[in-house]
């Protein structure tokens, strides 16, 4: 297998990559405590979210772009972005059901594969559709809200749902947090929102589509999903945008909450727009995401990453209950001139917790790829253990792997074993397959499938045969 | 169905075979034997269609088609099978997954009808129970941790259900002890017939014993020095090779 049959065999097309054309009504670029008043306005939020978000935002003012992952990319100018962004069919006239949706927006999603009117969706999947600022429509509310369920905009929750919101918003990931938690909490425009009553396992999957449709804006959205004692949920969000020849900025903060017993599935496909083959354009993908497992609790963050220009992002579990379990399995693809800088934190605050993380990085084309992980033991963190492993797969020679990681015990009884391996897709590989008559782009595609395999069999049935799809068509010429 | 005409190869720069001519016809058996180096393993992988194997010269057509000219995939599709020396682990992908892959692959490339899958794990089975392979290999990645007689019956298994017309044996007694080689030997044998023919590269005369070719060539600086049958591979058991530097 040549160079060349390689990068023929890796070329990607973005199917995903088409502007939907929509009246907007879009905030003039800019930053300053005005644009998170008018946001806040527009939202016709309380006093106290207004005041919430305007401590974000002075924390934020005094903060300074983080720069020790390893990606590079030209500073991010804040005053240039767009930080608010939504169709003008939404502005006009809330739609109190899908039949009142503007059909551009339902045809954008179907064109997507996510049919929004509850005849066609996925059986067994309640969905909330974000586009670009604002949350167009959620499914199955009526079905979900028997079971006592709650699953809506965050923007709505705000309203209806004040108390939930102001016990939980940012106490997972505090404002201060971190440069880019900071900017979400202060301009945070749409998410999902989550309750599972006590005792109660939610009946179907839930899931949040992000598209970004509009250019110069950024999509800055917050979720918060709490799980009461003894509840379980699964749920999933899955993000694409158009191809663009600026880079546009997607900071989202996701917080989990698990009580006592609970237990928060959570997947991501991401495949955003990852850039063209020479780097031009693509999401900058900064991202944080933590869950809170209390005692018994366990929480579990599987990702499927193919997309954006750069990805930055640390899915992570405090497992400050006592026998609290997280865990993190990834996938990571990067191919052209992508950057990925992810990995997770586990931090084992409570006796005998126990977590386990599963990375696969997977470079291709000039990428580079680096799992960045910290497990550490805290001093009350008695018989806790951690298993790790992370293996990387290249394919080419121009690509890049890296892994970073960091083990920090203070318990002499905590347990932490990490293995890490580094493998190419070997000719060998590739002409045992193309002997037995596979061609080119369905050998690697079968390989790096393989290579997945222990993650993907930890996504929903419904998206682990999707994110096989995905991972073909991001190294395959084809649309899939 | 197989007819190669001064055929010279290099690999890395390194001149391997050097006028290189042989004919097989269907229902034939040939053994290629020939000390180490003498290009036996090469020939296999020219046909094969490895990539930086280079045909540099003469020419090699199966069924009246310019082999040389087609891609890897395209040979595989054409009927031509090569049984690995060495063959490679693919870790997460499951045996069944991959021999479904490889069957509709070439069967679709073929014209045939797409084998439905309950009807193929059908045949995947009775070919591992054929080749002595628990039925638990199929579900494991593909030679993912086999030892490495599994791995050459292995190897069988993917014949049998590839249904090559030329079958390409690179020295697949390597490594077996008497009874895997008898597996082995039976599992060719069973599928010899008046269509398909084998090319059986091999170092020894062991495997002869077991599986009785019709023509043995002996290769040497890689050319063949001298063909007969299968009293030649006797022959050269007695004598070993360091003869053959006198004819070469």
């Amino acid at each position: 297998m040549s160079q060349e049959q390689i990068d023929k065999a890796i070329t990607r097309e973005y199917s995903a990559g088409f502007t939907t054309m929509i009246e907007s009504e879009t905030f003039p670029p800019g930053l300053s405590e005005d644009v998170v008043r008018a946001l806040s306005a527009k939202k016709n939020e309380p006093e106290w979210m207004l005041e919430w978000r305007l401590e974000a935002f002075r924390i934020w003012s005094e903060m300074a772009d983080p720069d020790w992952a390893h990606v590079n990319y030209p500073p991010v100018n804040f005053q240039e972005i767009s930080y608010y962004s939504s169709p003008k069919s939404m502005e006009e006239k809330r739609p109190k059901s899908l039949d009142e949706v503007d059909p551009e927006l339902l045809e954008t999603y179907e064109k997507l594969g996510i049919p929004l009117h509850e005849q066609a969706a996925l059986a067994g999947v309640a969905v909330d559709v974000v586009f670009d600022s604002v949350s167009v429509a959620t499914t199955f509310r009526e079905k979900l809200a028997e079971a006592g369920v709650l699953f809506c905009s965050i923007s709505e929750a705000v309203q209806e749902y004040p108390e939930l919101i102001r016990k939980y918003l940012g106490t997972v990931v505090p404002r201060k947090d971190n440069f880019y938690a900071a900017l979400n909490s202060a301009v945070f425009s749409d998410g999902s929102f989550v309750y599972i009553p006590k005792g109660v396992r939610c009946p179907m999957e839930l899931s949040t589509y992000f598209r970004i449709n509009e250019a110069n804006t950024g999509q800055f959205e917050r979720t918060l999903i709490v799980a009461d004692e003894g509840s379980h949920v699964s749920y999933l969000e899955g993000c694409t945008a158009p191809m663009r020849d600026e880079n546009q900025l997607h900071a989202a903060v996701v917080e989990l909450v698990a009580l006592d017993n609970a237990e928060i599935k959570y997947s991501t496909v991401q495949n955003w727009y990852p850039g063209d083959d020479e780097g031009k354009g693509g999401i900058y993908n900064f991202v944080t995401k933590r869950g809170l497992a209390h005692t018994n609790a366990k929480i579990s963050w599987t990702q499927v990453e193919t997309g954006s220009a750069i990805t930055w992002k640390y899915p992570s579990c405090i497992l400050r209950g006592d026998n609290s379990v997280g865990e993190f399995y990834s996938v990571a693809l990067t191919n052209n001139m992508q950057q990925a800088d992810t990995g997770t934190k586990m931090i084992h605050l409570g006796k005998n917790t126990r977590s386990t993380i599963i990375s696969k990085g997977i470079s291709a084309g000039k990428s580079s790829n680096a799992y960045r992980g910290l497990v550490r033991m805290g001093p009350r963190a008695e018989g806790a253990r951690n298993y790790t492993q992370c293996d990387s797969l290249l394919i080419g020679d121009k690509c890049a792997a890296h892994t970073f990681p960091y083990i920090e015990s203070k318990n002499p009884s905590a347990v932490v074993e990490h293995e890490a391996t580094t493998s190419k897709v070997s000719e060998d590989q590739l002409y045992l397959c193309l002997q037995r008559g596979l061609d080119e782009e369905k050998a690697v595609s079968m390989i790096v499938n393989g290579f997945c395999k222990e993650v993907f069999k930890e996504l929903p049935m419904e998206f682990a045969v999707e994110a096989g799809k995905l991972l073909e068509v991001s190294l395959e010429g084809s649309v899939g | 169905m197989l007819k190669i005409e001064d055929l010279h190869a290099r690999v890395d720069d390194k001149d391997i075979l050097k006028g290189l001519s042989l004919e097989v016809n269907p229902g034939e058996v040939h053994a290629i034997m020939g000390p180490n180096g003498s290009g036996k393993s090469t020939l296999g992988h020219v046909l094969a269609g490895r990539d930086g194997y280079e045909a540099t010269a003469g020419s090699v057509s199966f069924e009246g088609k310019d082999l040389l000219d087609m891609d890897t995939e395209e040979r595989a599709h054409a009927g031509i099978f090569l049984a690995f020396q060495y063959p490679v682990e693919i870790p997460g992908v499951s045996n069944m997954e991959f021999l479904k892959a490889a069957v509709d692959t070439t069967r679709e490339a073929q014209g045939l009808e797409a084998l439905d899958t309950v009807n193929f794990m059908k045949l995947a089975r009775e070919a591992s129970q054929a080749v002595d392979l628990d039925a638990s290999f199929l579900k494991r990645g593909v030679n993912e941790g086999f030892s490495g007689g599994e791995k050459k019956r292995n190897e069988l298994l993917q014949m049998m259900l590839l249904e090559p017309k030329l079958c390409i044996m690179d020295e697949t007694d390597s490594g077996l002890d008497i009874d895997a080689l008898q597996v082995v030997a039976n599992g060719v044998n069973a599928m010899r017939g008046a269509e398909r023919a084998f090319v059986l590269v091999t170092h020894y005369q062991r495997l002869l014993d077991f599986i009785e070719p019709d023509f043995v060539h002996v290769l040497s600086g890689g050319r063949i020095v001298r063909s007969g049958d299968k009293s030649l591979a006797l022959e050269l058991e007695d004598k070993g090779y360091g003869w053959l530097e006198d004819v070469a």
